[in-house]
């Protein structure tokens, strides 16, 4: 045992002797955490659009003006012409384009009916669909208070926003952007670091010393599954005092979640260092492999329930969809441990499965 | 001529050996690219939902047969119990509870005003807003099949009607395939560039043979272009069979010209391969390396609009924008691709990636060190 | 320019610090054309450092240093284009072939195709590796990696070629058939400068230079450093400087 700890003593100099590496790990998580917690939104702000208004009545003047004045939406410009639509959109000047028909007004008032249409770029469908959603709001909002009869519908939709009260979109994104980090870094870190001593030569001799193989491991293992819980601690505290992300669960359970997500991402990077014995490959898979995954089907940016079912199933594979689902019900229902065993149990077996492989692809080399 | 012709060749020897690496550029982003297509679509459907019925009328059958019949709920049945309400949202056994009250029917009938409650899991404010909307349009279909027996409501009283007519041109069923496809391969085609031609340098570096080729009268700028072109190489075909697929797996539209496609790639390329040439200039080691590619790569990626839109994001982050090649060639593909944009309607982006391109590579070849 | 003289290298005042360490202190000395140079020391003594400033790779901190007749501050460029270096690492690509290897290191100091597979198929010959030379470098025995890399560090026929630390870690037979190749070199009029920490390998240099700490403690043939000395071999005259230089430090 002596043994064992003077080798983890060393493994442990050796990363927190490096100043600068140790800058770049322990700042890289919080930055990014940091950046996309106020950078990714799915809420629309400052969306361009320009307006043909054919009509140029009170009615149409009065919504072009509500629609500038409007915080989301930035009005460009005026058009003349339907000429100019095209051009518009080919230089990617604006998303949207509100058209109002010829007497607006007077239709409105004579027919009882009038026309706008809204011309909108779907290259990108989501800001389309949302920017049309919007634009639809000011303009029947104008409507119904110009014309109002006083007479609401006599029924209300109460919307009661569990959880999350504000609509937040942090609440999504930062245990996202958590999980990303944990992930990739994590992993990226375990297996670069067992397949440095392969490419130096120096797991030879690691491994004709009277350590274990499994001491050998675990004391490479070890210095990184401390920094990775700094890390995820560092970046629970910028959601709780940046983003203002509650931890209503208590901590311990939280960063034993943390943990035992950890210890999956080192596992699954020690899988990977068995695969190659070249640092630039392990890199790459680490991050190329884990990559999109964990940021497409752990529900990090987009629903998991909207996708189709063989997307969902595939989920299941993903360990950030259980670390997630673990830690929101933590952090943002307050619930303990015993609500999160499935996921748990999940990330538990993820890692004994992946520890399995390690051994069995190690003995295969070694033979 | 002569010795950019060698450094490539040793380039292209050594990457096709490397059995591991072969998959992993030429045939896994394609098949993450085909997979991962289907991750975004914003139409909700099968969303859970429960209802609690404390009416039991007529409406509010009909209401929840209504429900039943949206392909956007798959609707359960609970009854009044304040605390499985919780249950339910706290296990994520639901996304949603509508409770309708009692007395709905009758007092929609004598015009009273009726509240129903909807209890939403909001943690993903996205899906719960989405929900919320279509919770509201489905309520007010009562008032269609109703009108007889809701008749002093009368929704279609005199107020005057705007008809409000979206028509979503470049893509018209809102295929979030089309806007995708462009990303994710974008994304996979830029790491491989920019992260091997990184970790290719700082490896000469490791491994010692920089010194070897250091001692040659080899020019600087020889050496980072026979770096640089494989992987340019490498990229621009990547990103042609990935379009190919998606072409004809997904019909995704090629409205473009082929050629201000290949422009607008190349540029791409070089600016951001000219990113790993720098990074690669400042590390000694692997790990240097990776940390700096990693954390620049995932706010390329993250700010740059491959997922979620570049206007949305705060002024500061949009100026951050401007030294984001990924940010420009996102935005260009997708205009190609669907819009059919040319060089010329694309001319600032055009020269912002030129530039970008050339300056990144001057500077990384001025950086780069023969003798230390 | 000063070739027309008969040194090939010319160093005055050569100094190199690294922060507050001096890896060269103060050396002079000048190469001949044609000569093998042994550059002997102990390890960190500096001797690695010298060879990386003579041949372009280290800035000189200060001092006069000329190599093939040019200066290293201004034309390193042309210098490399005269030189040739084989490092203690011997930089081979461990996943080419042998003849991989040759054509790349040829093809980057701009020998055209024609040449390259004349001037191989004459090194398959000499060598007699014609079973080799489509074997990975990995796959080499050290013996046979070092004669590869000497090959390759002399294949665009430079006039000085800079070995450093060549034999380390081989056995005396391939170090003699190494030797070999060095006696050929320079009868192909190709200047030697070789450093190794083997001092028997020292009676085999024209003259030899001893490092000690950063500093050339003697210089000149082996016959003469040994009536200096008086000593009857390499490792005594050694012995003696370095128990001199520890006496002067205490």
């Amino acid at each position: 045992m002596n043994r064992f700890t003077g080798f983890l003593k060393k493994e442990f100099l050796h990363i927190f002797r490096d100043l600068r590496t140790m800058m770049i790990l322990f700042l890289i998580p919080v930055l990014l955490v940091l950046i996309f917690g106020f950078v990714i939104k799915n809420e629309i702000k400052d969306a361009k659009i320009a307006i043909l208004d054919l009509s140029r009545d009170n009615a149409s003047k009065s919504i072009s003006s509500r629609l500038s004045a409007s915080e989301d939406i930035i009005v460009t410009e005026y058009l003349s012409s339907y000429s100019q639509i095209e051009e518009q959109f080919q230089k990617n000047l604006v998303k949207a384009i509100v058209i109002f028909e010829n007497n607006f007004a007077e239709n409105l008032v004579r027919e009882n009916k009038a026309n706008v249409q809204i011309i909108l770029d779907a290259s990108d469908p989501n800001t389309a669909s949302l920017l049309n959603s919007y634009v639809s709001v000011i303009i029947n909002n104008f409507i119904s208070e110009k014309f109002s009869l006083n007479k609401t519908i006599p029924l209300e939709i109460e919307p009661r926003m569990w959880f999350n009260e504000e609509q937040s979109s942090s609440y999504m994104y930062v245990p996202g952007t958590m999980a990303l980090i944990l992930m990739v870094i994590t992993a990226l870190m375990s297996s670069v670091s067992i397949v440095r001593e392969k490419e130096m030569g120096t797991m030879e001799i690691l491994l004709i010393s009277p350590l274990k193989p499994y001491q050998i491991v675990l004391g490479k293992l070890a210095p990184y599954a401390v920094l990775s819980v700094i890390n995820a601690v560092s970046i629970i505290l910028v959601g709780y005092f940046i983003f203002n992300i509650p931890i209503l669960g208590s901590w311990f359970t939280l960063i034993l979640v943390n943990f035992i997500f950890i210890t999956m991402a080192l596992s699954l990077g020690l899988l990977i260092s068995t695969l190659t014995n070249r640092q630039e490959t392990a890199m790459f898979i680490s991050v190329f492999v884990l990559l999109l995954p964990t940021m497409l089907l752990s529900g990090f940016i987009f629903p998991l329930e909207n996708m189709p079912n063989f997307l969902q199933y595939l989920s299941y594979i993903v360990p950030a969809k259980y670390y997630l689902n673990a830690i929101k019900s933590i952090m943002l229902k307050g619930q303990g441990i015993l609500y999160s065993w499935k996921e748990i149990s999940v990330l538990i077996g993820m890692t004994i499965l992946l520890i399995g492989l390690s051994i069995k692809k190690f003995k295969i080399r070694l033979e | 001529m002569r010795i950019l012709y060698r450094l490539i060749l040793k380039e292209f020897k050594q990457i096709f050996r490397n059995k591991i690496m072969l998959p992993v550029i030429f045939i896994i982003p394609f098949i993450q690219t085909i997979i991962l297509v289907y991750s975004a679509t914003l139409e909700l459907k099968n969303s859970d939902i429960t209802i609690i019925d404390m009416d039991k009328s007529m409406i509010s059958a009909n209401l929840i047969s209504k429900f039943q019949a949206s392909p956007f709920f798959k609707v359960e049945l609970m009854s009044y119990n304040e605390k499985e309400i919780s249950d339910a949202l706290l296990k994520d056994k639901t996304k949603a509870i509508l409770i309708i009250p009692k007395d709905f029917e009758k007092n929609l009938r004598s015009g009273i005003p009726v509240k129903i409650l909807l209890n939403l899991n909001a943690i993903d404010s996205q899906s719960s807003g989405l929900i919320n909307i279509y919770v509201g349009q489905t309520v007010l279909g009562i008032f269609k099949d109703f009108k007889p027996f809701l008749s002093k409501i009368d929704l279609e009283q005199q107020m005057p009607k705007v008809d409000i007519r979206p028509s979503y041109w470049y893509n018209q069923n809102l295929n979030f395939k089309f806007f995708m496809l462009p990303g994710i391969l974008t994304i996979l085609v830029s790491m491989i560039g920019i992260f091997l031609t990184s970790f290719n340098i700082v490896r000469e570096k490791e491994m010692g043979t920089i010194e070897q080729i250091n001692v040659t009268p080899i020019e600087k700028w020889q050496f980072l272009t026979g770096k640089l072109l494989p992987f340019v190489l490498i990229g621009i075909f990547d990103l042609t069979i990935g379009l190919l697929f998606g072409i004809f797996m997904f019909d995704l539209p090629f409205e473009g010209s082929v050629y201000t496609m290949f422009i607008f790639t190349i540029l791409f390329l070089i600016a951001g391969i000219g990113i790993g040439l720098l990074i690669a200039d400042f590390s000694n080691t692997l790990q240097q390396s990776m940390f700096m590619l990693l954390f620049f790569f995932l706010i390329f990626i993250l700010m740059g609009g491959t997922f979620t839109a570049v206007e949305s994001m705060p002024d500061w982050a949009q100026a951050i924008n401007v030294v984001n090649p990924m940010y420009y060639y996102m935005r260009v593909v997708r205009s190609i691709l669907l819009k059919g944009s040319g060089v010329l309607d694309l001319i600032k982006d055009f020269w912002a990636l030129l530039v970008y391109g050339i300056t990144t590579v001057f500077v990384a070849v001025w950086a780069y060190r023969k003798t230390v | 320019m000063t070739e027309t003289e008969e040194n090939i290298i010319e160093v005055k005042n050569l100094v190199k610090k690294f922060g507050n360490f001096t890896a060269n202190d103060n050396l002079c000395f000048e190469v001949k054309k044609s000569e093998i140079f042994g550059f002997l020391g102990a390890n960190g003594a500096g001797k690695t450092t010298a060879i990386k400033i003579l041949s372009g790779l280290l800035f000189p901190t200060s001092g006069k240093v000329m190599v093939a007749g040019y200066d290293v501050y201004k034309h390193r460029n042309i210098i490399k284009k005269n030189i040739g270096y084989m490092s203690q690492g011997f930089s081979l690509y461990e996943d080419l072939t042998v003849k991989e290897n040759i054509e790349f290191y040829a093809g980057i100091y701009g020998l055209r195709s024609k040449e390259i597979k004349f001037r191989f198929a004459e090194l398959v010959e000499k060598l007699g590796i014609q079973d080799m030379q489509k074997e990975f470098v990995k796959s080499l025995p050290l013996g046979w990696k070092q004669k590869i890399a000497f090959s390759v560090a002399i294949f665009h026929k430079p006039k000085l070629v800079f070995l450093d630390e060549p034999t380390s870690g081989v056995d005396p037979i391939t170090r003699r058939q190494f030797w070999d190749l060095i006696y050929e070199a320079v009868e192909n009029d190709i200047t030697v400068f070789i450093t190794t920490h083997y001092l028997d390998e020292a009676e085999y240099c024209d003259r030899i230079s001893i490092m000690v700490d950063g500093r050339i403690d003697a210089l000149g043939t082996p016959a003469e450093l040994k009536q200096e000395f008086n000593a009857k071999n390499m490792d005594e005259v050694f012995v003696k400087l370095v128990r001199n230089n520890n006496l002067q430090n205490e």
